[in-house]
Protein backbone atom coordinates (compact mmCIF):
# COMPACT_ATOMS: atom_id res chain seq x y z
CA UNK A 1 0.00 0.00 0.00
CA UNK A 2 1.55 3.31 -0.99
CA UNK A 3 1.14 6.39 1.12
CA UNK A 4 -1.48 8.06 -1.11
CA UNK A 5 -3.77 5.02 -1.12
CA UNK A 6 -3.30 4.69 2.59
CA UNK A 7 -4.42 8.26 3.26
CA UNK A 8 -7.41 7.92 0.92
CA UNK A 9 -8.58 4.81 2.66
CA UNK A 10 -7.97 6.31 6.07
CA UNK A 11 -10.17 9.25 5.10
CA UNK A 12 -12.84 6.90 3.83
CA UNK A 13 -12.63 5.11 7.14
CA UNK A 14 -13.08 8.34 9.04
CA UNK A 15 -16.26 9.24 7.22
CA UNK A 16 -17.48 5.73 7.75
CA UNK A 17 -16.95 6.12 11.49
CA UNK A 18 -18.57 9.54 11.54
CA UNK A 19 -21.63 8.31 9.69
CA UNK A 20 -22.65 5.26 11.55
CA UNK A 21 -20.45 5.18 14.59
CA UNK A 22 -20.41 1.44 14.10
CA UNK A 23 -18.20 -0.24 16.62
CA UNK A 24 -15.49 -2.73 15.93
CA UNK A 25 -17.67 -5.60 17.06
CA UNK A 26 -19.88 -5.28 13.97
CA UNK A 27 -17.10 -6.82 11.94
CA UNK A 28 -17.39 -10.10 13.72
CA UNK A 29 -20.94 -10.70 12.44
CA UNK A 30 -21.87 -11.72 8.88
CA UNK A 31 -22.92 -8.80 6.77
CA UNK A 32 -24.95 -9.00 3.57
CA UNK A 33 -25.26 -6.70 0.59
CA UNK A 34 -27.85 -7.17 -2.12
CA UNK A 35 -27.58 -5.88 -5.68
CA UNK A 36 -30.78 -5.91 -7.71
CA UNK A 37 -30.59 -6.05 -11.51
CA UNK A 38 -33.77 -5.10 -13.36
CA UNK A 39 -33.96 -5.58 -17.10
CA UNK A 40 -36.05 -5.27 -20.25
CA UNK A 41 -35.42 -6.18 -23.90
CA UNK A 42 -37.10 -5.62 -27.28
CA UNK A 43 -39.53 -3.03 -25.94
CA UNK A 44 -39.99 -1.86 -29.57
CA UNK A 45 -41.53 1.54 -28.89
CA UNK A 46 -44.34 0.04 -26.79
CA UNK A 47 -45.14 2.96 -24.54
CA UNK A 48 -48.86 2.48 -23.90
CA UNK A 49 -50.18 -0.74 -22.34
CA UNK A 50 -51.89 -3.21 -24.65
CA UNK A 51 -55.65 -2.79 -24.76
CA UNK A 52 -58.18 -5.55 -24.12
CA UNK A 53 -58.62 -8.10 -26.91
CA UNK A 54 -54.93 -8.32 -27.82
CA UNK A 55 -54.59 -12.02 -27.09
CA UNK A 56 -52.10 -13.01 -24.45
CA UNK A 57 -50.74 -9.44 -24.36
CA UNK A 58 -54.14 -8.00 -23.36
CA UNK A 59 -53.87 -5.28 -20.69
CA UNK A 60 -50.16 -5.97 -20.22
CA UNK A 61 -47.15 -3.66 -20.36
CA UNK A 62 -46.97 0.14 -20.41
CA UNK A 63 -44.07 2.40 -19.48
CA UNK A 64 -45.93 4.26 -16.69
CA UNK A 65 -46.67 0.99 -14.92
CA UNK A 66 -43.11 -0.18 -15.39
CA UNK A 67 -42.01 3.12 -13.83
CA UNK A 68 -44.32 2.54 -10.84
CA UNK A 69 -42.93 -0.96 -10.34
CA UNK A 70 -39.31 0.17 -10.62
CA UNK A 71 -39.93 3.01 -8.13
CA UNK A 72 -41.22 0.48 -5.61
CA UNK A 73 -38.24 -1.86 -6.11
CA UNK A 74 -35.76 1.02 -5.82
CA UNK A 75 -37.41 2.15 -2.58
CA UNK A 76 -36.93 -1.32 -1.23
CA UNK A 77 -33.32 -1.60 -2.49
CA UNK A 78 -31.47 1.50 -3.65
CA UNK A 79 -28.64 -0.73 -4.90
CA UNK A 80 -30.49 -1.39 -8.12
CA UNK A 81 -29.35 -1.25 -11.74
CA UNK A 82 -31.82 -0.95 -14.61
CA UNK A 83 -30.65 -2.30 -17.98
CA UNK A 84 -32.04 -2.83 -21.48
CA UNK A 85 -30.81 -5.36 -24.04
CA UNK A 86 -31.68 -3.44 -27.21
CA UNK A 87 -34.36 -3.01 -29.88
CA UNK A 88 -35.74 0.01 -28.12
CA UNK A 89 -36.98 1.37 -31.46
CA UNK A 90 -39.67 0.37 -33.96
CA UNK A 91 -43.08 -1.13 -33.46
CA UNK A 92 -45.63 1.61 -32.78
CA UNK A 93 -46.47 5.01 -34.32
CA UNK A 94 -44.47 6.64 -31.48
CA UNK A 95 -41.35 5.63 -33.38
CA UNK A 96 -42.74 6.68 -36.76
CA UNK A 97 -43.71 10.10 -35.44
CA UNK A 98 -40.84 10.92 -33.08
CA UNK A 99 -37.99 8.70 -34.26
CA UNK A 100 -37.20 7.33 -30.80
CA UNK A 101 -37.17 10.64 -28.92
CA UNK A 102 -39.94 9.60 -26.52
CA UNK A 103 -38.46 6.14 -25.94
CA UNK A 104 -35.11 7.65 -24.87
CA UNK A 105 -36.75 10.41 -22.80
CA UNK A 106 -38.85 7.87 -20.92
CA UNK A 107 -35.94 5.53 -20.33
CA UNK A 108 -34.07 8.53 -18.91
CA UNK A 109 -37.04 9.33 -16.65
CA UNK A 110 -37.09 5.73 -15.46
CA UNK A 111 -33.35 6.14 -14.76
CA UNK A 112 -32.08 3.35 -16.93
CA UNK A 113 -28.38 2.89 -16.23
CA UNK A 114 -27.39 1.37 -19.57
CA UNK A 115 -28.67 -0.18 -22.78
CA UNK A 116 -27.08 -2.07 -25.62
CA UNK A 117 -27.89 -1.57 -29.30
CA UNK A 118 -30.24 -3.86 -31.19
CA UNK A 119 -30.56 -4.28 -34.96
CA UNK A 120 -33.81 -2.29 -35.02
CA UNK A 121 -32.11 0.63 -33.35
CA UNK A 122 -30.58 1.22 -36.81
CA UNK A 123 -34.03 1.46 -38.45
CA UNK A 124 -33.68 5.19 -39.05
CA UNK A 125 -30.07 4.66 -39.98
CA UNK A 126 -27.07 5.17 -37.74
CA UNK A 127 -27.68 8.92 -38.19
CA UNK A 128 -31.23 8.48 -36.90
CA UNK A 129 -29.87 6.78 -33.78
CA UNK A 130 -27.20 9.44 -33.33
CA UNK A 131 -29.81 12.20 -33.65
CA UNK A 132 -31.72 10.84 -30.64
CA UNK A 133 -28.70 10.54 -28.33
CA UNK A 134 -29.26 13.96 -26.71
CA UNK A 135 -32.51 12.56 -25.27
CA UNK A 136 -30.77 9.66 -23.51
CA UNK A 137 -29.36 10.18 -20.01
CA UNK A 138 -28.00 6.66 -19.86
CA UNK A 139 -25.02 4.85 -21.33
CA UNK A 140 -24.99 2.88 -24.57
CA UNK A 141 -22.66 -0.06 -24.24
CA UNK A 142 -21.56 -2.46 -26.92
CA UNK A 143 -18.14 -4.08 -27.12
CA UNK A 144 -18.31 -5.87 -30.47
CA UNK A 145 -19.50 -3.07 -32.76
CA UNK A 146 -16.59 -0.98 -33.94
CA UNK A 147 -18.12 2.43 -34.55
CA UNK A 148 -14.83 4.25 -35.16
CA UNK A 149 -15.70 5.19 -38.77
CA UNK A 150 -19.25 6.31 -37.91
CA UNK A 151 -21.03 9.20 -36.20
CA UNK A 152 -21.52 6.95 -33.14
CA UNK A 153 -17.77 6.91 -32.49
CA UNK A 154 -17.09 7.77 -28.80
CA UNK A 155 -20.82 7.64 -27.99
CA UNK A 156 -20.86 3.92 -27.26
CA UNK A 157 -18.64 2.38 -24.59
CA UNK A 158 -17.57 -1.27 -24.63
CA UNK A 159 -18.38 -1.58 -20.94
CA UNK A 160 -19.19 0.38 -17.83
CA UNK A 161 -18.40 -0.33 -14.19
CA UNK A 162 -21.07 0.61 -11.67
CA UNK A 163 -20.31 0.73 -7.95
CA UNK A 164 -23.20 0.05 -5.58
CA UNK A 165 -22.40 0.04 -1.87
CA UNK A 166 -18.82 -0.92 -2.61
CA UNK A 167 -19.74 -3.79 -4.94
CA UNK A 168 -18.28 -3.33 -8.42
CA UNK A 169 -20.55 -4.41 -11.26
CA UNK A 170 -19.06 -4.57 -14.73
CA UNK A 171 -21.61 -4.43 -17.56
CA UNK A 172 -20.55 -4.97 -21.17
CA UNK A 173 -22.63 -5.16 -24.34
CA UNK A 174 -22.76 -7.46 -27.37
CA UNK A 175 -24.63 -6.85 -30.62
CA UNK A 176 -25.83 -9.23 -33.33
CA UNK A 177 -24.17 -9.51 -36.75
CA UNK A 178 -25.80 -6.80 -38.86
CA UNK A 179 -24.87 -8.10 -42.32
CA UNK A 180 -27.89 -9.82 -43.87
CA UNK A 181 -30.16 -8.46 -41.13
CA UNK A 182 -29.92 -4.71 -41.58
CA UNK A 183 -29.48 -2.75 -44.82
CA UNK A 184 -25.79 -1.71 -44.99
CA UNK A 185 -26.96 1.79 -45.94
CA UNK A 186 -28.41 1.95 -42.41
CA UNK A 187 -25.45 0.74 -40.34
CA UNK A 188 -22.83 2.22 -42.71
CA UNK A 189 -19.29 1.43 -41.52
CA UNK A 190 -20.23 -0.22 -38.23
CA UNK A 191 -17.98 -3.27 -37.94
CA UNK A 192 -19.14 -6.45 -36.23
CA UNK A 193 -16.46 -8.18 -34.15
CA UNK A 194 -16.44 -11.76 -32.91
CA UNK A 195 -18.46 -11.90 -29.66
CA UNK A 196 -16.41 -14.66 -28.03
CA UNK A 197 -13.03 -13.05 -28.60
CA UNK A 198 -14.37 -9.70 -27.41
CA UNK A 199 -15.95 -11.31 -24.34
CA UNK A 200 -12.66 -12.93 -23.38
CA UNK A 201 -10.83 -9.59 -23.67
CA UNK A 202 -13.47 -7.54 -21.87
CA UNK A 203 -14.10 -9.97 -19.02
CA UNK A 204 -10.34 -10.14 -18.44
CA UNK A 205 -10.26 -6.35 -18.10
CA UNK A 206 -13.34 -6.34 -15.86
CA UNK A 207 -11.96 -9.05 -13.58
CA UNK A 208 -8.25 -8.23 -13.43
CA UNK A 209 -8.01 -4.49 -14.06
CA UNK A 210 -11.37 -3.17 -12.86
CA UNK A 211 -11.65 -5.77 -10.06
CA UNK A 212 -15.35 -6.33 -10.62
CA UNK A 213 -17.32 -8.46 -8.19
CA UNK A 214 -20.01 -9.13 -10.75
CA UNK A 215 -19.93 -9.32 -14.56
CA UNK A 216 -23.08 -8.83 -16.62
CA UNK A 217 -23.37 -9.15 -20.38
CA UNK A 218 -26.12 -7.17 -22.11
CA UNK A 219 -26.60 -9.15 -25.30
CA UNK A 220 -28.68 -8.69 -28.42
CA UNK A 221 -27.34 -11.91 -29.96
CA UNK A 222 -30.51 -13.94 -29.36
CA UNK A 223 -31.24 -16.71 -26.87
CA UNK A 224 -30.70 -19.87 -28.94
CA UNK A 225 -30.46 -20.92 -32.60
CA UNK A 226 -30.57 -24.66 -32.25
CA UNK A 227 -31.19 -25.18 -35.98
CA UNK A 228 -28.25 -23.00 -36.92
CA UNK A 229 -25.30 -23.97 -34.70
CA UNK A 230 -22.95 -21.61 -36.55
CA UNK A 231 -24.96 -18.60 -35.42
CA UNK A 232 -23.76 -17.22 -32.11
CA UNK A 233 -26.38 -17.11 -29.35
CA UNK A 234 -26.51 -16.47 -25.60
CA UNK A 235 -26.42 -20.14 -24.64
CA UNK A 236 -23.32 -20.77 -26.80
CA UNK A 237 -21.67 -17.63 -25.45
CA UNK A 238 -22.32 -18.84 -21.91
CA UNK A 239 -20.76 -22.24 -22.64
CA UNK A 240 -17.75 -20.78 -24.44
CA UNK A 241 -16.66 -18.18 -21.87
CA UNK A 242 -15.73 -18.27 -18.22
CA UNK A 243 -16.27 -15.04 -16.30
CA UNK A 244 -19.84 -13.88 -16.91
CA UNK A 245 -22.32 -14.12 -14.02
CA UNK A 246 -25.42 -13.10 -15.97
CA UNK A 247 -26.31 -12.69 -19.64
CA UNK A 248 -29.32 -10.45 -20.19
CA UNK A 249 -30.50 -11.26 -23.69
CA UNK A 250 -32.76 -9.94 -26.42
CA UNK A 251 -33.55 -10.15 -30.15
CA UNK A 252 -35.38 -13.51 -30.20
CA UNK A 253 -38.30 -12.19 -28.07
CA UNK A 254 -37.90 -15.27 -25.89
CA UNK A 255 -40.35 -15.46 -23.00
CA UNK A 256 -38.45 -17.36 -20.32
CA UNK A 257 -40.69 -18.16 -17.35
CA UNK A 258 -37.52 -18.07 -15.25
CA UNK A 259 -33.82 -17.48 -15.93
CA UNK A 260 -31.94 -20.41 -17.46
CA UNK A 261 -29.11 -21.85 -15.35
CA UNK A 262 -26.23 -22.86 -17.63
CA UNK A 263 -22.67 -24.03 -17.11
CA UNK A 264 -19.86 -21.82 -18.32
CA UNK A 265 -16.56 -23.03 -19.81
CA UNK A 266 -15.26 -23.89 -16.33
CA UNK A 267 -18.37 -25.83 -15.37
CA UNK A 268 -19.57 -23.05 -13.08
CA UNK A 269 -23.28 -22.23 -13.01
CA UNK A 270 -24.41 -18.89 -14.41
CA UNK A 271 -27.65 -17.33 -15.61
CA UNK A 272 -29.07 -16.43 -19.01
CA UNK A 273 -32.30 -14.46 -18.99
CA UNK A 274 -34.66 -12.81 -21.48
CA UNK A 275 -38.13 -11.44 -20.74
CA UNK A 276 -40.00 -11.61 -24.06
CA UNK A 277 -40.76 -8.25 -25.63
CA UNK A 278 -42.88 -5.07 -25.73
CA UNK A 279 -42.35 -4.23 -22.05
CA UNK A 280 -44.76 -6.93 -20.95
CA UNK A 281 -42.36 -8.21 -18.29
CA UNK A 282 -39.53 -6.95 -16.13
CA UNK A 283 -36.68 -9.29 -15.25
CA UNK A 284 -35.30 -9.18 -11.73
CA UNK A 285 -32.10 -10.82 -10.53
CA UNK A 286 -30.91 -10.28 -6.95
CA UNK A 287 -27.26 -10.92 -6.15
CA UNK A 288 -26.47 -11.46 -2.47
CA UNK A 289 -22.95 -10.85 -1.21
CA UNK A 290 -21.81 -11.61 2.31
CA UNK A 291 -18.73 -11.92 4.47
CA UNK A 292 -19.37 -15.44 5.70
CA UNK A 293 -16.34 -17.39 4.58
CA UNK A 294 -17.76 -20.80 5.36
CA UNK A 295 -20.81 -20.21 3.22
CA UNK A 296 -18.72 -18.85 0.38
CA UNK A 297 -16.60 -21.96 0.31
CA UNK A 298 -19.65 -24.03 -0.47
CA UNK A 299 -20.28 -21.97 -3.63
CA UNK A 300 -23.11 -19.79 -4.79
CA UNK A 301 -26.69 -20.97 -4.49
CA UNK A 302 -28.98 -20.08 -7.37
CA UNK A 303 -32.72 -19.82 -6.77
CA UNK A 304 -34.90 -19.40 -9.84
CA UNK B 1 -3.81 16.11 18.26
CA UNK B 2 -3.47 12.91 20.16
CA UNK B 3 -7.15 12.17 19.62
CA UNK B 4 -6.77 12.65 15.83
CA UNK B 5 -3.90 10.23 15.92
CA UNK B 6 -6.09 7.75 17.77
CA UNK B 7 -8.91 8.02 15.17
CA UNK B 8 -6.34 7.61 12.47
CA UNK B 9 -5.00 4.46 14.07
CA UNK B 10 -8.50 3.13 14.69
CA UNK B 11 -9.35 3.61 11.03
CA UNK B 12 -6.24 1.81 10.06
CA UNK B 13 -7.25 -1.15 12.19
CA UNK B 14 -10.76 -1.17 10.76
CA UNK B 15 -9.41 -1.07 7.22
CA UNK B 16 -7.11 -3.96 7.89
CA UNK B 17 -9.91 -5.99 9.39
CA UNK B 18 -12.25 -5.06 6.51
CA UNK B 19 -9.69 -6.26 4.03
CA UNK B 20 -9.69 -9.62 5.70
CA UNK B 21 -13.41 -10.06 5.19
CA UNK B 22 -14.24 -9.40 1.55
CA UNK B 23 -17.77 -9.72 0.29
CA UNK B 24 -18.40 -12.84 -1.74
CA UNK B 25 -21.31 -13.75 -3.97
CA UNK B 26 -23.27 -16.37 -2.07
CA UNK B 27 -26.78 -16.36 -3.48
CA UNK B 28 -28.55 -15.41 -6.71
CA UNK B 29 -32.31 -15.13 -6.93
CA UNK B 30 -34.01 -14.66 -10.28
CA UNK B 31 -37.64 -13.87 -11.03
CA UNK B 32 -39.98 -12.58 -13.70
CA UNK B 33 -42.37 -9.76 -12.92
CA UNK B 34 -45.37 -9.40 -15.20
CA UNK B 35 -46.43 -5.82 -15.92
CA UNK B 36 -50.16 -6.15 -15.36
CA UNK B 37 -52.95 -3.63 -14.79
CA UNK B 38 -52.70 -4.28 -11.05
CA UNK B 39 -49.47 -2.22 -10.93
CA UNK B 40 -50.01 1.44 -10.07
CA UNK B 41 -48.66 3.57 -12.90
CA UNK B 42 -46.30 6.45 -12.16
CA UNK B 43 -48.58 9.44 -12.79
CA UNK B 44 -45.71 11.80 -13.68
CA UNK B 45 -44.69 9.44 -16.48
CA UNK B 46 -48.30 9.19 -17.64
CA UNK B 47 -48.58 12.97 -17.80
CA UNK B 48 -45.31 13.17 -19.71
CA UNK B 49 -46.56 10.76 -22.39
CA UNK B 50 -49.95 12.44 -22.79
CA UNK B 51 -49.08 15.30 -25.18
CA UNK B 52 -47.10 12.95 -27.45
CA UNK B 53 -50.00 10.50 -27.48
CA UNK B 54 -52.58 13.22 -28.13
CA UNK B 55 -50.61 14.59 -31.06
CA UNK B 56 -50.29 11.15 -32.66
CA UNK B 57 -53.97 10.32 -32.09
CA UNK B 58 -55.03 13.63 -33.64
CA UNK B 59 -52.80 13.09 -36.65
CA UNK B 60 -53.85 9.45 -37.12
CA UNK B 61 -57.46 10.59 -37.12
CA UNK B 62 -56.95 13.29 -39.72
CA UNK B 63 -58.69 12.72 -43.06
CA UNK B 64 -56.39 12.64 -46.09
CA UNK B 65 -58.68 11.46 -48.92
CA UNK B 66 -62.12 10.03 -49.70
CA UNK B 67 -62.89 6.43 -50.74
CA UNK B 68 -65.77 5.92 -53.18
CA UNK B 69 -66.33 2.40 -51.87
CA UNK B 70 -65.39 -0.12 -49.23
CA UNK B 71 -62.36 -2.10 -50.39
CA UNK B 72 -61.31 -5.50 -49.09
CA UNK B 73 -58.72 -8.00 -50.25
CA UNK B 74 -61.34 -10.75 -50.25
CA UNK B 75 -63.29 -9.02 -53.05
CA UNK B 76 -61.83 -10.40 -56.27
CA UNK B 77 -60.19 -13.60 -57.46
CA UNK B 78 -56.83 -12.89 -59.06
CA UNK B 79 -56.92 -9.14 -58.65
CA UNK B 80 -58.63 -6.95 -56.10
CA UNK B 81 -59.44 -3.24 -56.11
CA UNK B 82 -57.47 -2.68 -52.89
CA UNK B 83 -54.45 -4.61 -54.18
CA UNK B 84 -54.55 -2.79 -57.51
CA UNK B 85 -54.69 0.47 -55.60
CA UNK B 86 -51.64 -0.40 -53.53
CA UNK B 87 -49.54 -1.68 -56.43
CA UNK B 88 -50.49 1.31 -58.63
CA UNK B 89 -49.63 3.74 -55.83
CA UNK B 90 -46.22 2.11 -55.38
CA UNK B 91 -45.57 2.63 -59.11
CA UNK B 92 -46.89 6.20 -59.05
CA UNK B 93 -44.83 7.22 -56.02
CA UNK B 94 -41.67 5.20 -56.60
CA UNK B 95 -41.10 5.66 -60.33
CA UNK B 96 -40.19 9.38 -60.21
CA UNK B 97 -37.65 8.64 -57.45
CA UNK B 98 -36.20 5.66 -59.31
CA UNK B 99 -36.10 7.57 -62.59
CA UNK B 100 -34.46 10.55 -60.95
CA UNK B 101 -31.72 8.36 -59.48
CA UNK B 102 -31.07 6.00 -62.38
CA UNK B 103 -32.59 7.50 -65.51
CA UNK B 104 -34.56 4.26 -65.88
CA UNK B 105 -38.23 3.45 -65.37
CA UNK B 106 -39.89 0.81 -63.24
CA UNK B 107 -41.40 -1.88 -65.50
CA UNK B 108 -43.74 -3.46 -62.99
CA UNK B 109 -44.71 -3.73 -59.33
CA UNK B 110 -45.30 -6.87 -57.28
CA UNK B 111 -46.61 -6.93 -53.72
CA UNK B 112 -48.18 -9.79 -51.78
CA UNK B 113 -51.81 -10.50 -50.97
CA UNK B 114 -50.91 -11.40 -47.37
CA UNK B 115 -49.37 -7.96 -46.92
CA UNK B 116 -52.78 -6.28 -47.21
CA UNK B 117 -53.49 -6.22 -43.50
CA UNK B 118 -56.80 -4.37 -43.38
CA UNK B 119 -59.59 -2.83 -45.45
CA UNK B 120 -60.22 0.71 -46.68
CA UNK B 121 -63.60 1.96 -45.45
CA UNK B 122 -65.99 3.89 -47.68
CA UNK B 123 -65.84 7.61 -46.99
CA UNK B 124 -63.09 9.48 -45.21
CA UNK B 125 -59.68 7.83 -45.29
CA UNK B 126 -57.62 8.58 -42.22
CA UNK B 127 -53.88 8.17 -41.70
CA UNK B 128 -54.78 5.52 -39.12
CA UNK B 129 -56.31 3.40 -41.94
CA UNK B 130 -52.91 3.34 -43.64
CA UNK B 131 -51.17 2.23 -40.44
CA UNK B 132 -53.72 -0.59 -40.23
CA UNK B 133 -53.46 -1.46 -43.92
CA UNK B 134 -49.66 -1.44 -43.77
CA UNK B 135 -48.54 -1.91 -40.15
CA UNK B 136 -45.09 -3.13 -41.22
CA UNK B 137 -42.17 -0.88 -41.99
CA UNK B 138 -41.57 -2.49 -45.37
CA UNK B 139 -39.67 -0.35 -47.83
CA UNK B 140 -39.81 -0.18 -51.61
CA UNK B 141 -36.89 -1.76 -53.44
CA UNK B 142 -36.38 -2.05 -57.19
CA UNK B 143 -34.82 -5.29 -58.43
CA UNK B 144 -33.27 -5.61 -61.88
CA UNK B 145 -34.42 -8.99 -63.22
CA UNK B 146 -33.77 -10.79 -66.49
CA UNK B 147 -36.84 -11.95 -68.44
CA UNK B 148 -36.03 -15.49 -67.41
CA UNK B 149 -36.56 -14.56 -63.78
CA UNK B 150 -39.80 -12.77 -64.69
CA UNK B 151 -40.94 -16.11 -66.15
CA UNK B 152 -40.24 -17.75 -62.78
CA UNK B 153 -42.27 -15.02 -61.14
CA UNK B 154 -45.15 -15.67 -63.53
CA UNK B 155 -45.00 -19.38 -62.75
CA UNK B 156 -45.08 -18.54 -59.05
CA UNK B 157 -48.13 -16.28 -59.53
CA UNK B 158 -49.96 -18.91 -61.60
CA UNK B 159 -49.34 -21.60 -59.00
CA UNK B 160 -50.18 -19.36 -56.04
CA UNK B 161 -53.64 -18.64 -57.53
CA UNK B 162 -53.86 -15.67 -55.20
CA UNK B 163 -54.51 -12.02 -55.91
CA UNK B 164 -50.94 -10.88 -55.27
CA UNK B 165 -51.11 -7.20 -56.19
CA UNK B 166 -49.38 -6.29 -59.46
CA UNK B 167 -49.09 -3.14 -61.52
CA UNK B 168 -48.04 -2.74 -65.19
CA UNK B 169 -47.80 -6.51 -65.66
CA UNK B 170 -50.71 -8.07 -67.55
CA UNK B 171 -51.16 -11.73 -66.93
CA UNK B 172 -53.78 -14.30 -67.92
CA UNK B 173 -54.01 -17.96 -66.99
CA UNK B 174 -55.74 -20.79 -68.81
CA UNK B 175 -58.38 -23.03 -67.29
CA UNK B 176 -55.70 -25.19 -65.67
CA UNK B 177 -54.03 -22.14 -64.14
CA UNK B 178 -51.10 -22.28 -66.56
CA UNK B 179 -49.73 -18.94 -67.79
CA UNK B 180 -51.51 -18.03 -71.03
CA UNK B 181 -50.34 -14.51 -71.82
CA UNK B 182 -47.90 -12.27 -70.00
CA UNK B 183 -47.20 -8.73 -71.17
CA UNK B 184 -44.98 -5.93 -69.90
CA UNK B 185 -45.29 -2.49 -71.50
CA UNK B 186 -47.57 -4.09 -74.11
CA UNK B 187 -44.86 -6.56 -75.19
CA UNK B 188 -44.19 -10.19 -74.49
CA UNK B 189 -41.37 -10.85 -72.07
CA UNK B 190 -37.91 -11.33 -73.60
CA UNK B 191 -35.73 -13.69 -71.65
CA UNK B 192 -32.48 -11.69 -71.98
CA UNK B 193 -33.96 -8.26 -71.39
CA UNK B 194 -33.52 -6.64 -67.96
CA UNK B 195 -36.71 -5.48 -66.28
CA UNK B 196 -37.01 -3.25 -63.22
CA UNK B 197 -39.43 -4.69 -60.66
CA UNK B 198 -40.53 -2.64 -57.68
CA UNK B 199 -41.41 -4.71 -54.62
CA UNK B 200 -40.96 -4.63 -50.85
CA UNK B 201 -37.73 -5.43 -49.04
CA UNK B 202 -39.71 -8.14 -47.24
CA UNK B 203 -40.56 -9.98 -50.48
CA UNK B 204 -37.09 -9.41 -51.89
CA UNK B 205 -35.77 -11.26 -48.83
CA UNK B 206 -37.79 -14.38 -49.74
CA UNK B 207 -40.97 -13.33 -47.96
CA UNK B 208 -43.99 -15.41 -49.07
CA UNK B 209 -41.48 -17.84 -50.59
CA UNK B 210 -40.77 -15.53 -53.53
CA UNK B 211 -37.44 -16.97 -54.63
CA UNK B 212 -37.31 -15.46 -58.12
CA UNK B 213 -35.67 -12.20 -56.97
CA UNK B 214 -32.32 -14.00 -56.92
CA UNK B 215 -30.13 -14.04 -58.90
CA UNK B 216 -30.63 -10.48 -60.12
CA UNK B 217 -28.78 -7.77 -62.00
CA UNK B 218 -28.94 -5.24 -59.18
CA UNK B 219 -30.92 -3.93 -56.25
CA UNK B 220 -31.98 -0.33 -55.71
CA UNK B 221 -33.09 0.57 -52.21
CA UNK B 222 -35.36 3.59 -52.45
CA UNK B 223 -35.49 3.98 -48.66
CA UNK B 224 -39.19 4.77 -48.99
CA UNK B 225 -41.72 2.95 -46.84
CA UNK B 226 -44.79 1.52 -48.57
CA UNK B 227 -46.99 3.11 -45.89
CA UNK B 228 -45.45 6.51 -46.53
CA UNK B 229 -45.97 6.08 -50.28
CA UNK B 230 -49.68 5.38 -49.61
CA UNK B 231 -50.03 8.37 -47.26
CA UNK B 232 -48.16 10.70 -49.63
CA UNK B 233 -50.33 9.61 -52.55
CA UNK B 234 -53.59 10.02 -50.61
CA UNK B 235 -52.54 13.49 -49.47
CA UNK B 236 -52.19 14.65 -53.08
CA UNK B 237 -55.48 13.21 -54.42
CA UNK B 238 -59.06 13.98 -53.34
CA UNK B 239 -60.79 10.72 -54.04
CA UNK B 240 -59.88 7.12 -54.82
CA UNK B 241 -61.99 4.76 -56.86
CA UNK B 242 -59.94 1.63 -57.61
CA UNK B 243 -61.60 -1.28 -59.43
CA UNK B 244 -61.07 -4.94 -60.18
CA UNK B 245 -59.75 -5.03 -63.76
CA UNK B 246 -58.16 -7.42 -66.28
CA UNK B 247 -54.51 -7.18 -65.18
CA UNK B 248 -54.51 -10.69 -63.71
CA UNK B 249 -57.32 -12.99 -64.82
CA UNK B 250 -58.18 -16.53 -65.76
CA UNK B 251 -59.46 -17.09 -69.31
CA UNK B 252 -62.96 -18.57 -69.25
CA UNK B 253 -64.52 -21.08 -71.76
Amino acid sequence: MNRRDFIQQATAGASFLGLGGIGLESFSTIKTKMITILHTNDVHSHIDPFGPGEGRNSNMGGVARRAGLIDAIRNENPNTLLLDAGDIFQGTPYFNYYGGELEFKLMSKLKYDAATIGNHDFDNGIDGLFAQLPHANFEFICANYDFSNTVMNTHVKPYKVFVKEGIKIGVFGLGIELKGLVDPAMFKETKYLDPIEITQDITHILKKEENCDLIICLSHLGYSYRNNPKKMDDLSLANATSSIDLIIGGHTHTFLPKPTVVKNKNGKNMLVNQVGCYGINLGRIDFYFDTNKNKSASGTSIIV
Amino acid sequence: MRFTYFVFLLNFLIIVSCKEEPYRLTKIKGSLIKITDSINPNSEVELFIEPYKNHIEKDLDSTIAYAMNFYSKSDGKLNTAIGNFMADVVYEQANPIFNNRTGKDIDMVLLNHGGIRSTIPKGNIKIRNMFELMPFENKIVVVALKGKQIDSMINYLSQAKRAHPISKLKLSLDQDFNPFTAMLNGETIRSNKTYYVATSDYLYNNGDNMKFFRPNDGLYNLNYKIRNALIDYLKKVDTINPVIDDRFVQIKN
